[in-house]
Formats: structure tokens, sequence, C-alpha cells
């Protein structure tokens, strides 16, 4: 078992990681965001020299984390919580708006950004609520605890219009699906959002006419038939559905979003249309794109992106950085970054696996998850797999807010991995 | 089985983010490299092109400056067209016709978009430049040509097309090369290299600063200049007497293999094809099928040399010893042969070899060819002694030289009679090689540089354009004389005869006072398929000629077109041409006289008149009042003077 030298106890192999990916990280944001000679590495009014300084006074959070009693967080997790909550709710009257998301706060000079802390305490908080010997999420009662516990913050960060972030919050479902939450609510979820891009794709009628084949398919191949009128209901909440989609993406939805979801699921018929519609909505994806393939194989080297040196993807130090590392470092270094999000995602979850206590699983499994979900987002958005969200790279994107909170975020769980052998 | 969940998507989604990520990168990749990295501006900086001077260091072609506007397809985005096209003084359809043309050629890379605009238009152009995106302003340089004679020899630039850029990729679309005469010869060497300049853009397409500071940069390598062996002077005094008939003259001196003047007529002035024009002027010379301005007459005009040729016969004759120079042979107006006849206009008698050079006898000169080729046990072998001969002074071969363009011409030799006549073969087939009629096809320039080899007394420098480059040496095929098969002591005796020819012969009319002049007239039967009829032209006029006899400074072979007598045209402009250029004053005034007010442009109507019409002694020449004749070019006008 463990060395009983404390030092040791910590799990190197996701610390390694971790420091892998925001040094690389910020290798990316120095690249993307000099222009002309660099002259002071810390330098506080240029973006790398920001980071730079994030990332050393995310050392000193560590230490600080660390050394504090693994019990502390458990049993303070309903406060930070509710500290979490407070902050978030306090942005509508002391936010600030960037990019039309009042999800900042202005600490005069530097911005926080207490969503990004959000994750952390969420994930405290259910960790802490379905380890309660009391609770049984097998209950549609407690499940509907865990629901609002999760959904409080969710809806507080949409209502500031930071939809990215909102939907990190679906992550929990792989947690409580994890711990037993019933398979019935993954078959529905999995059927509602086929529903929906096949009612986007092709239509309703052909949806319909498709959910019919499957839903009287599986009542008939039923021995013991249940009453008719069960798949009758069933079609006709799907067509609701259906309809419910197709009438939020004709007229609901703003029209950049809707835009993003034509491209995605290539809607409009007319090539040239769509070509245009790329150039115009989409162009930072086209751009990213363009910047990511232009790397190729062994990319054009560390600082010599020429699409990153002429600013050609927007946002590229934030939400798009991962078109620089596809540019400069081609696709070995772009492989090389997505094998070591796969490496510490699943470090972080077979340890979660291996916790003695379940607060201490359930809280190492909702960091897999949220750290899962951020990955997939983000870089399946770089590459044009997924509709276009605003959503940083964990350890990668530049942001103080956002490296801090994936820093408590790791880094509680990694103490209280540590705590393991203490536990029962 | 539920903690697999995330584990599998975790890993699922690691491996299609790797498919994708090796599809977008090196399945479909778009790799940039410098060249076409749209985030790098490539800005060509274009060498001055290379002067060209004539063999004085008179300039005759220097540059002026040009800005062509450039658009590069995938860049361009929606702009105000009719500002644009108001700009560029174009319209509508041409704009969509030009960015047609550019996208065919290449989305990425710049094609011109309008070329050579004016100074005025440049000005009030770049100002606005910024709002179209996509079109950028090349700067550029053009010839200015400093004279209005030569367009023959010195010959143009132009855009290269598709096909030049596929056979030498160092141009790009809107590059300009040689395309004619001493600028397509000397392309390379006048073009020097273009350096490249990659300037960083940014998204804006605004330039950010140079790539990596500059280090893949490269300067450009300026053009050379070029000295060429022309004399202005005397190219411009040719091209003048030239005026109202087609033709060509080429001198050459002896002693160099340099060309002094090449003129062919009728020609046009260089400066109307350069810039804007060009292609318009281009158009209507190269439609001109009659005319033909832009064919190099003296280069590439293929004719029967006629006359002249009986001097090549007369050495070979001399060099086989099958005559001797006192031997006398009779002429009896004409040559019988079998039962046919060759006429002659000498006028009966007994002739030696200078007098039959003088009177052009062609009964001497169909004795002495059969002769050579009867000399060998049969004639195939002797016209192959006597082919041979006449290859080794440059004759039907190209010349290797150093012009654009150029012309084997024709000298028969056995092969060429075997396929002609399988079966038997005959020296009195090929009778009229002994006057420089039958198979036998020369080049003007091929003609001169027979008369230079025989000025030379036995030896020629390949006919050359070139005297000096810039910084290097010639090459040896224009430093090393060549030799001929004929042995030096038999050219006194023809060079004799061709003295003979101006002191008494066809020639005697045409005297310079003060110079020993050696020439041969030739009047040339040509015919013409009219409605495909062939039909009997006038004659064309022939003159070789080389001055002075001892150490000879110019050889020379004037050909007028339909010009009748050797001496009436070709002969009045040789002598001129000699007296211009050794003595560099006009005293046969009468001559230039005669030249300037008489013109053949009704000789060459006739033919596509459509009516019947008569020849040679038949023809009314046609005066042009003095008045109507344009004046001397500058070039020969300053020393004139002087």
């Amino acid at each position: 078992m463990r060395q009983t030298d404390r030092h040791f106890k910590f799990d190197w192999i996701t610390i390694v990681l971790f420091f892998m990916l925001a040094g690389f990280g910020w290798l990316n944001i120095l690249s993307a965001s000099h222009t002309g000679e660099i002259i002071d590495y810390l330098s506080f009014t240029e973006f790398y020299g920001k980071q730079l300084i994030f990332i050393i006074l995310s050392v000193v959070l560590i230490i600080l984390m660390l050394s504090i009693d693994a019990k502390f967080y458990e049993r303070f997790s309903s406060v930070i919580y509710f500290a979490s909550l407070l902050s978030l709710v306090g942005l509508f009257i002391f936010g600030k708006s960037i990019n039309g998301a009042t999800s900042w706060y202005d600490l005069g000079g530097m911005t926080l950004q207490p969503s990004e802390f959000a994750k952390a305490a969420t994930a405290l908080a259910v960790a802490k609520y379905v380890s309660d010997l009391q609770t049984d999420i097998r209950q549609f009662k407690h499940q509907i605890r865990i629901f609002i516990i999760i959904v409080i913050p969710a809806f507080l960060i949409l209502l500031q219009k930071d939809a990215g972030s909102t939907l990190v919050y679906g992550a929990f479902f792989f947690v409580l699906y994890r711990e037993g939450l019933p398979k019935i609510y993954l078959i529905i979820g999995s059927l509602l959002i086929g529903l929906a891009i096949c009612a986007l794709k092709f239509g309703v009628v052909i949806t319909m006419f498709i959910s019919a084949i499957i839903v009287f398919g599986y009542y008939f191949s039923k021995k013991k038939k249940p009453s008719f009128i069960q798949p009758i209901i069933t079609l006709t909440i799907a067509l609701l559905i259906s309809f419910l989609v197709r009438f939020t993406y004709d007229t609901l939805l703003p029209f950049h979003q809707k835009d993003r979801i034509t491209i995605w699921l290539s809607l409009e018929k007319d090539a040239a249309k769509l070509e245009q519609m790329k150039k115009k909505a989409a162009y930072n994806l086209l751009e990213s794109e363009k910047a990511i393939s232009a790397g190729g194989w062994k990319g054009k080297g560390f600082m010599e992106g020429t699409r990153t040196t002429g600013k050609f993807v927007p946002e590229q130090h934030t939400d798009y950085i991962f078109t620089t590392v596809g540019e400069e470092w081609g696709f070995i270094g772009s492989f090389a970054v997505v094998l070591v999000f796969v490496l510490l995602i699943l470090r972080i979850l077979h340890l979660a696996e291996l916790q003695k206590s379940q607060f201490s699983r359930v809280y190492g499994y909702s960091v897999g998850a949220i750290l899962f979900i951020h990955f997939l987002i983000n870089i399946g958005m770089v590459m044009g797999l997924i509709p276009t969200i605003g959503i940083p790279l964990p350890l990668f994107s530049y942001g103080g807010s956002g490296l801090w909170g994936f820093t408590i975020l790791v880094f509680i769980f990694v103490k209280l991995d540590s705590n393991r052998i203490n536990e029962w | 089985m539920r903690q697999f969940l995330l584990f599998i998507s975790v890993i699922l989604v690691g491996i299609i983010f790797t498919v994708r990520l090796f599809y977008l990168q090196v399945y479909n990749s778009d790799a940039d490299s410098i060249l076409n990295d749209n985030a790098i501006r490539k800005v060509y900086d274009y060498p001055k092109r290379g002067f060209v001077y004539d063999r004085n260091g008179k300039l005759l072609v220097a540059n002026q400056p040009s800005y062509d506007v450039m658009v590069i397809p995938r860049e361009v985005e929606p702009l105000d067209t009719l500002e644009f096209c108001r700009l560029l003084k174009i319209d509508k359809e041409r704009f969509d016709k030009q960015l047609k043309k550019a996208k065919h050629y290449s989305w990425r890379l710049p094609s011109p978009f309008v070329s050579h605009l004016s100074k005025e238009d440049y000005a009030v152009l770049q100002e606005k430049m910024r709002k179209f995106t996509g079109f950028h302003i090349q700067k550029r340089s053009l010839r200015q040509y400093e004279t209005t004679i030569g367009a023959n020899v010195l010959g143009d630039i132009g855009e290269v097309n598709n096909r030049d850029i596929a056979n030498d990729p160092y141009y790009k679309m809107g590059d300009l090369m040689g395309k004619q005469g001493v600028e397509k010869s000397y392309d390379t060497i006048l073009r020097g290299r273009k350096g490249i300049k990659f300037i960083q853009k940014d998204r804006f397409n605004r330039n950010i600063g140079p790539y990596k500071e500059g280090t893949l940069d490269t300067v450009p390598e300026q053009g050379k200049d070029i000295k060429i062996t022309i004399d202005s002077e005397l190219q411009a005094y040719g091209e003048w007497l030239m005026q109202n008939k087609r033709g060509g003259i080429i001198a050459i001196e002896p002693g160099t293999g340099e060309i002094l003047a090449m003129i062919a007529a009728p020609t046009y002035n260089p400066n109307d094809l350069v810039g804007r024009k060009r292609s318009k002027n281009y158009t209507k010379l190269y439609n001109d099928s009659i005319a033909k301005p832009l064919f190099n007459r003296s280069l590439q005009g293929v004719y029967s040399p006629g006359s002249p040729f009986k001097l090549m016969n007369a050495l070979i004759a001399l060099q086989e010893g099958v005559v001797t120079t006192n031997e006398k042979i009779a002429c009896k107006n004409g040559y019988n042969y079998g039962n046919r006849h060759m006429g002659c206009h000498c006028g009966s008698g007994l002739r030696d070899m200078s007098l039959g050079i003088q009177k052009s006898c062609n009964a001497y000169f169909a004795t002495v060819y059969r002769r050579i080729l009867e000399k060998a046990d049969n004639s195939r072998e002797g016209i192959e002694v006597w082919s041979n001969h006449a290859k080794s002074f440059g004759l039907g071969n190209f010349l290797n030289n150093d012009l654009a363009v150029g012309q084997k011409g024709r000298i028969p030799d056995k092969a060429y009679y075997q396929r002609a006549y399988p079966e038997r073969f005959y020296s009195t087939y090929t009778i009229s090689n002994a006057i420089g009629q039958g198979e036998v096809l020369t080049t003007p320039i091929q003609l001169a540089n027979m008369i230079a080899a025989i000025a030379n007394r036995g030896f020629y420098y390949t006919p050359h354009i070139v005297k000096a480059i810039e910084g290097e040496t010639l090459p040896e095929n224009f430093t090393k004389p060549k030799y001929t098969t004929i042995d030096k002591e038999h050219f006194e005796p023809v060079i004799e005869g061709m003295l003979e020819v101006y002191k008494k012969g066809t020639a005697s009319s045409l005297q310079v006072e003060g110079i020993d002049i050696c020439g041969k007239t030739g009047t040339v039967e040509n015919f013409m398929k009219i409605d495909s009829v062939k039909t009997q032209l006038t004659d064309h006029s022939i003159f070789v000629a080389f001055a002075p006899k001892d150490n000879p400074k110019i050889a020379l072979a004037v050909f007028v077109e339909n010009g009748y007598f050797g001496s009436r045209f070709a002969g009045k402009i040789a002598s001129l041409m000699i007296e211009k250029y050794v003595n560099k004053t006009i005293t046969r005034k009468d001559l230039e006289k005669w030249l300037l007010t008489h013109s053949l442009e009704n000789e060459y109507a006739k033919p596509y008149s459509g009516e019947p019409f008569q020849i040679n002694r038949g023809s009314q020449y046609q005066v042009i009042p003095m008045e109507d004749v344009i004046d001397l070019p500058e070039e020969a006008k300053t020393k004139l003077q002087r």
C-alpha cells in the first residue's frame, strides 16, 4: 500500500498530468497572444504574462488546499455550496458584462467568474447529498432533491447568458447514473436527443414515421402485450416533442444559435448558401478548422503558426486555444493533448472507483465527468463536430477564474484521495 | 456495468477526436507551405530589367514604371463593383470576365486584374485600394524604347501565358517575359531574378510585419545590361530605305560575325507594343497576314538564293579542280543539255570565271556545276560532295546563334535526291541548283554569312546579336572561327569576279567612289498560288556584297521582294548601306532619292487585286512624291549632319 511519508500519498500521476496540460496550455497562450517581442514573461498587460501569474498563484492555492484537512471539504460542503450560490446571485447586482454574459465580478484590474468555482461547489454538494446514509437515489423524492441541487446553479448561470457553462452541469448525469440512477433516465435521455436531432434534420413527418416503426416494432415483439393505448401515448408525446423542437428552432432560438445548428447539421440544402453561411455565421469555426488543418503532420512549430500570429482565429487564446495546438504542433501535438486529457480523466475516474468513502467517490466521479464535458464540447466544437458553444478548454484556455476553478476542483479530489487510507 | 458508461464514453470521444484530427490534419490536410499560406502575403520585388545598348553604346531600351491591379480570388469580399469599375475605367462585363479568368488560374495566387495603369489612375486608386479586399497593386517595370527603330531586333516583352508558367515555374501569372527578338533570346539575363518579401497578415488582411523577421526574404537580383551588335545608325538608315518595300537586310561584320543591321520590312514602332496598348496593337500586327510585319524576313524568309549562289558553285568547282580560273567556256545564249535549254542574259560569248561572275552567265555555271557532280563515279556521290561544301558555309541548317527565330533553308544532298529520284539520277536533273534556283533555299542571314565567309577568305564567325553582357564573357561559339571546306587560295579569283561586277558588270551603275565593293546581283523567279493556279510574280531583287575588298568591314545580303533585277532595288540599297557604314556619308544621293520615291506597294497588291496583271518588264513603278517620304529616323540623322 501507500508509503507512510505524507508527501507521497498524493497521486502524482494526476498532478503531473495536470501540470503538463497547464504548462503546455501556457505555451500556446504565449504563442496566441504575443505581439512582437516578448520582453517580460510576467507582464501584467499581456495575456501570457497574466496567465503565468495565475499558474504561479494556483500553485500557492494547491499547497493551501492540500494542507487543509480532508474532512473539511465534506463537513463544509453545504456552506461552500450556499456561498457559491450567493456569489452567483450577487452577479445580478454587482456583475459585469463581457461578451454579453454577466458572469464576472470586477475586482479593480482583474475579474472573477464565480461560475467557474460553482462547479466544484456543486460537486461537493452532490457528493455530500448522495453519500448521505439516508439518501436512496432510486427514490424519486431524492432524485428530485438532487436535481434541484444541480439545477439551481445551472439556472442562475443560464440567466447570466452563459449557456456553455450551464451545459457542464449535464456532467452530473454520469455521476448519478454511476450511483444508481435508474436506467430509464439514460434511455429516455438518449431517445430525446435522437428524436430532437431527427426532427431537425429530417422534419416532423419522417421522424414520426421512424418513431412509429420503432414503437410498434417494440410493442409487437413483446410476448405479453400491454394495453394498446401505451404506444399511442408514446407516439403522441414524441410528436409533441418533435413539434416543440422544430418550433424552438424555427422561432424561439436567437439567430446566431440557429445558424450554428443549421451549419452543424447541414440543414441548409443549397450548398452555396451553406458555404456563405459558414463564412459569415461560422467564421470562427471556418478559421479554426483551417488553422488546425494547416498544421499537417508536424505543425508549423512553436511560435511559427502564421494564422496564429495573424490572429486569424478570434478568441484564440480562450475558447479556441486548441487551434494553436493544431496549427503549431500538428497532428502529433494535438493527438498528445487529446491523449493527456483522456489519461487525466481516466486516472481520476479510476481513483474515484478506488475510494472507500462514497463522498470521495462521488466527488471524484464528478470531477472526471466535468472535465470530460469541457473536453468534449470544447475540442468537439473547434473541430466542427459539435455546434459552437462557448466553453473553455480546462487548463488550456486563458483565464484566472477558470484555471483556479479547475485547480480547486481537481485538488480537492487529490486531497480526498490522499486521505483514502484513513477512511474505513 | 454502471461504472463503465463514463469510462467508455471518455475513450470513445478520445478515439473520435483522434480520427477527426487525422482527417483534418493528415488525410484532408490543407497544410500551408510558405507560398500558399494565406496568412502570408507574398510581395514580389521586381528587379530592374537590363538595358539594351547598341554597339556604340547608344541606349536603345530602358524601363518605365507600371502599375497592375492584382486579385486573389479567394480573398475577394463583396465590394462596390460600380465604383471599382469606374476607378479602373472598365465595365462590369470586363470585371466579371477578369475575375473568372483569375479564378480559373488560381483561387489563392494573385492574377492580374487590370494591367498597366497610368500614373494618374494609380494615384487615385491607391487611396481607395483599402476598400477592395482581395485586390492589390503590383508595381512592375515596363519597357521604354528610346528609339523608333529595330522592332524586329529588340523584340518586346509581354505577360506570360499558362504554357510559359508550366515551362518555367519562376514565372507567376502577370509576370512579363521576352516574347520576341533580343528580349526573348536574352530574357533570363535581362530579367534578373525577382525578390520575394514574406509579410505576415492578420485576419483583416493588414500587414503586421515581416514573416520570421524577413529571414526568408530574397533580394531581387538586378537584370544585366546588354550591348547588342547592331549599329543603330545603319539600322535606322536601312529601315528608312526599305520603306514601301518588303524584304530583309542583314549586314555582318566579317571579322567578328557581329550583326550590324538586321532589317525586316515592313516594320513597326517598338513603342506600339508597350503596356496597355500592346494586346490591341499586337493583334493588329499579327492579323496582317499579307504584309506580315511580325515575320522577320531577314531571318525567317526562305527564298531561292538566285545568282549569288553561283559564287558558291565557283568556289566548289575550284576546290574540286574541275575548272581553272582561265578556262573559257562558251555561252550560246544559254546552256543546252539533252534536248533542253537554259536561257542566259549575258549576251553570249566565251567566259572565264571572272567574266562568268561579272556577267552572271548561266551557261558557265551550268557547265561547272555538272562537272562537280560528274567528277565522282556517279552524280549521287557528286551531289553529296557539292552539298557538304555548301553546308560548310552554314547553309542548309540553323546557324545556332542567339536570335529568337530562324529557318534551316535547304541544301539538297544525296539522301534528299534519293527520295526525289529513287530510280535514276543525272546531274542535269538538278541543273537549276547551278544558278541558285532549283531546290536550294536560303534565308538572307545565311546568304550574308556566306558572303562574310567569302570576305574572310574561308571562315566565318557564327552571326550573333550580342556584343557584350554585363560581367560575362561571350560563348565560344561566337568567338571561334568556323572554317569552310574551301581552301583560301580559291577565294581570290571569285572575289576578283565580284569586284568586276561593280566595275563593269551587273552593278556597274552602283559604284561608290573610294570603296572597292565586291558584290553579286540576283534576280529570283518566284511563284504564288492565286485561286489554286500557280502564277509567276515579279522576280525578287537580291544583292550580296562586302566591302572594302581588302580588310572587309561589312558583308551584307539584301532581299527585296518582287523588286525585279538585283541591281534595281537590292543593289542600290546595298551600295548605300556600304557607303553609309564605311564612309559615314552618302554621296550617291541619286540612288537614295530613287529608292525613297519608288514604292513596290502596287506590286504587292497585284495578286490580291483579282485582276490579271503583268510582271517583271511589264510592271509600272509606283512613284511617290518626295513630300510623302517618311523622314529619316533621328538615329541616322545625328551622325549624318556631323
